[in-house]
């Protein structure tokens, strides 16, 4: 196995919103090259704790170091560098509608790169490939395809600038369970062939055991268990045990 | 993060065999550079066979792969042989991903259609849209004088709350510009005015042009700005969102729900408008008239009582309604043409302001000739 490299460092981190306490110290690390997986109830912050690693969200106190890189207080310029490390598929997609979908994909490299339009056409074409998408669906524009489809060219904007970290936010919710089983293969896939680390917020069981190498249970607040599924099977907690047991 | 090795391209090369070796650890923001070498050395080095040492890459991204897998495809195309160095494992493995699954023949570049074709779907379109139009005119008259024979079919509700939002909310505004609008036309005619001595003519000139015109325009452009555009946005939101199918779904039609109570609200409040600003307008006149050409609030009163007779005032309420079906027709309209993406609804936003405020100029210049004519 490779060196196993803390990529993220999720310490102590507390959020209020309001007089609402949604983090009470909220303490996780993912490693290099896993996947991992956020759970818990729903309304228990998960999503809001990956809005928070991805800077989308500010929390009170607490320290989240992703790449070495404490974020709390970041200057401008190495939160855009950040920012070119990561790819986020949000979970409704959040594919620019007056964009085709080669041209959603495109937007990174245009912005960013001063590749020729050839280099950059082949590049898309590679990342509509391996997201398993046709070339023909390139032209077409986000209204005129598939549920399943937009998440995968979601997803292969998200991949276009090759990140190391990968954010899904409930991936696989609103794919019908073919659709989420190749989502998963895909993920599995994608993370051998292009060394990343992918962090994601799930509640599809199937989903959870198929691809997760560790995960974090996060209830009342805090974390209740982390590590990989046969470790958190055994520790007691309320939700855990309501949680898996409704898969027998 | 600053590259420690310059990164670049190394091409040597040794009699018929060009090496090209890749310096430092490219990052897909630096890959420009490499992409320009390379496209240099294909049409400056000619040779037979061309060695692709990659033995030190620590790591390489897929973009630079696909550069690579391209560069080895085009070269075995022109009949050169390629000879690849040993390489690390996962530079390896990066390059055969690129090769399996790259497409380097692929456009994105939708296809140009003709001027003829472009001129009939546009056309075509066009009379889809009108065809559009009118069943939408078809439905809405359909409610709207249905909902005169069954009251209680009125969203009461929807209808006061659409009052106080359309209605209530936009009186300051109305009545501040209004207000300033009477001040400007004031000031400007006091100073011809007076030339002539005929101050006590702006009682005259202010009362027929802000009851019969400005203050009914004014209104109605402001509620085109404030209402029409809310219409159209929020339907055009809802529709994108899936909530007006929801609402069909569920048995409640959009037009009772959503579009009556609009219409309505703006029928009942537009005339409430003209009138508040009406007295806005000409208190804003009175100041002036004041203080400019010193006709005090009693004489500006008497005369105003003797000379504005109260058609002008009724003519200006009167075109309230009209201008306020128009803008709530165009607003809603536009809603509803709303496709399902952001852009549409922008654009659709714009067009029913523009055509809104257009439609009350075009109605306003037909009510003109027709009370003019009729003696009014």
């Amino acid at each position: 196995m490779m060196n196993r490299k803390k990529i993220i460092e999720v310490s102590n981190v507390v959020t209020r919103f309001g007089k609402n306490l949604v983090h009470d110290g909220i303490d996780l690390h993912v490693n290099e090259g896993e996947i991992y997986g956020f759970l818990g109830p729903s309304g228990c912050g998960k999503t809001t704790l990956l809005r928070e690693i991805i800077m989308l969200e500010n929390f009170q106190s607490g320290s989240i170091e992703l790449l070495g890189q404490k974020i709390e207080y970041i200057r401008m310029r190495a939160a855009q560098r950040l920012r070119m490390q990561w790819g986020v598929l949000f979970q409704s997609n959040a594919l620019f509608t007056s964009l085709t979908v080669a041209e959603n994909i495109a937007l990174s490299l245009q912005e960013y790169t001063n590749l020729s339009q050839e280099t950059i056409n082949d590049i898309v074409a590679f990342k509509i490939d391996i997201v398993g998408l046709k070339q023909f669906d390139g032209t077409l524009y986000p209204s005129e395809i598939s549920g399943g489809m937009k998440k995968k060219a979601a997803l292969a904007r998200a991949l276009v600038m090759d990140p190391k970290i990968l954010f899904l936010d409930e991936p696989t919710s609103g794919l019908d369970p073919i659709s989420a089983r190749e989502f998963d293969t895909l993920i599995v896939k994608l993370r051998d062939l292009l060394n990343l680390t992918v962090v994601m917020v799930s509640h599809d069981l199937t989903s959870i055991n198929n691809t997760l190498d560790r995960m974090a249970v996060i209830d009342n607040k805090k974390v209740v268990a982390e590590g990989a599924l046969d470790e958190i099977k055994k520790i007691k907690s309320p939700f855990i045990e309501r949680f898996f047991n409704n898969e027998k | 993060m600053a590259a420690k090795v310059n990164v670049g391209l190394l091409v040597t090369l040794e009699g018929e065999v060009a090496t090209f070796k890749i310096q430092g650890t490219p990052t897909i923001q630096r890959l420009s550079i490499i992409e320009k070498q390379l496209q240099a050395s294909v049409q400056n080095v000619q040779a037979k066979s061309i060695v692709w040492d990659l033995s030190e890459l620590e790591s390489m991204d897929s973009a630079l792969a696909l550069l690579i897998a391209k560069d080895i495809q085009n070269a075995k195309n022109s009949d050169k042989e390629v000879v690849l160095s040993a390489m690390k494992s996962d530079v390896e493995k990066m390059l055969t991903m690129a090769q399996e699954h790259a497409h380097f023949d692929s456009s994105f570049i939708p296809e140009k259609e003709g001027f003829f074709h472009a001129v009939g779907v546009d056309s075509a379109d066009r009379v889809t849209k009108f065809l559009d139009f009118l069943s939408f005119f078809g439905q809405l008259s359909v409610i709207f004088f249905g909902s005169f024979f069954h009251l209680r079919h009125i969203r009461w509700k929807e209808m006061t709350f659409e009052i106080y939002e359309s209605g209530i909310k936009a009186l300051p505004i109305v009545a501040l510009t209004m207000f300033l609008i009477g001040i400007v036309v004031a000031y400007q005619s006091a100073a011809q005015l007076k030339l002539y001595g005929a101050n006590i003519f702006i009682v005259d000139m202010l009362g027929i042009s802000i009851l019969r015109e400005l203050a009914p325009m004014l209104a109605a452009i402001i509620v085109a700005g404030r209402s029409g555009s809310s219409y159209a946005a929020q339907i055009g939101v809802m529709k994108i969102t899936e909530e007006l199918d929801a609402m069909r779904t569920m048995g409640f039609d959009p037009y009772a729900f959503l579009v009556l109570p609009r219409m309505l609200a703006l029928v009942i409040m537009m005339p409430i408008l003209i009138f508040f600003a009406d007295i806005a307008g000409i208190i804003g006149g009175m100041l002036i008239a004041k203080v400019e050409l010193g006709l005090t609030t009693t004489i500006f009163m008497e005369r105003f009582v003797e000379v504005v007779s109260v058609k002008h005032f009724w003519i200006g309420l009167l075109k309230g309604p009209f201008f306020a079906m128009l803008i709530a027709t165009i607003g809603i309209y536009r809603g509803l043409q709303v496709k399902n993406d952001t852009q549409s609804i922008g654009f659709n936003t714009t067009k029913a302001v523009v055509e809104s405020i257009f439609a009350v100029i075009i109605c306003d210049a037909f009510f003109s000739i027709i009370f003019t004519n009729l003696g009014y």
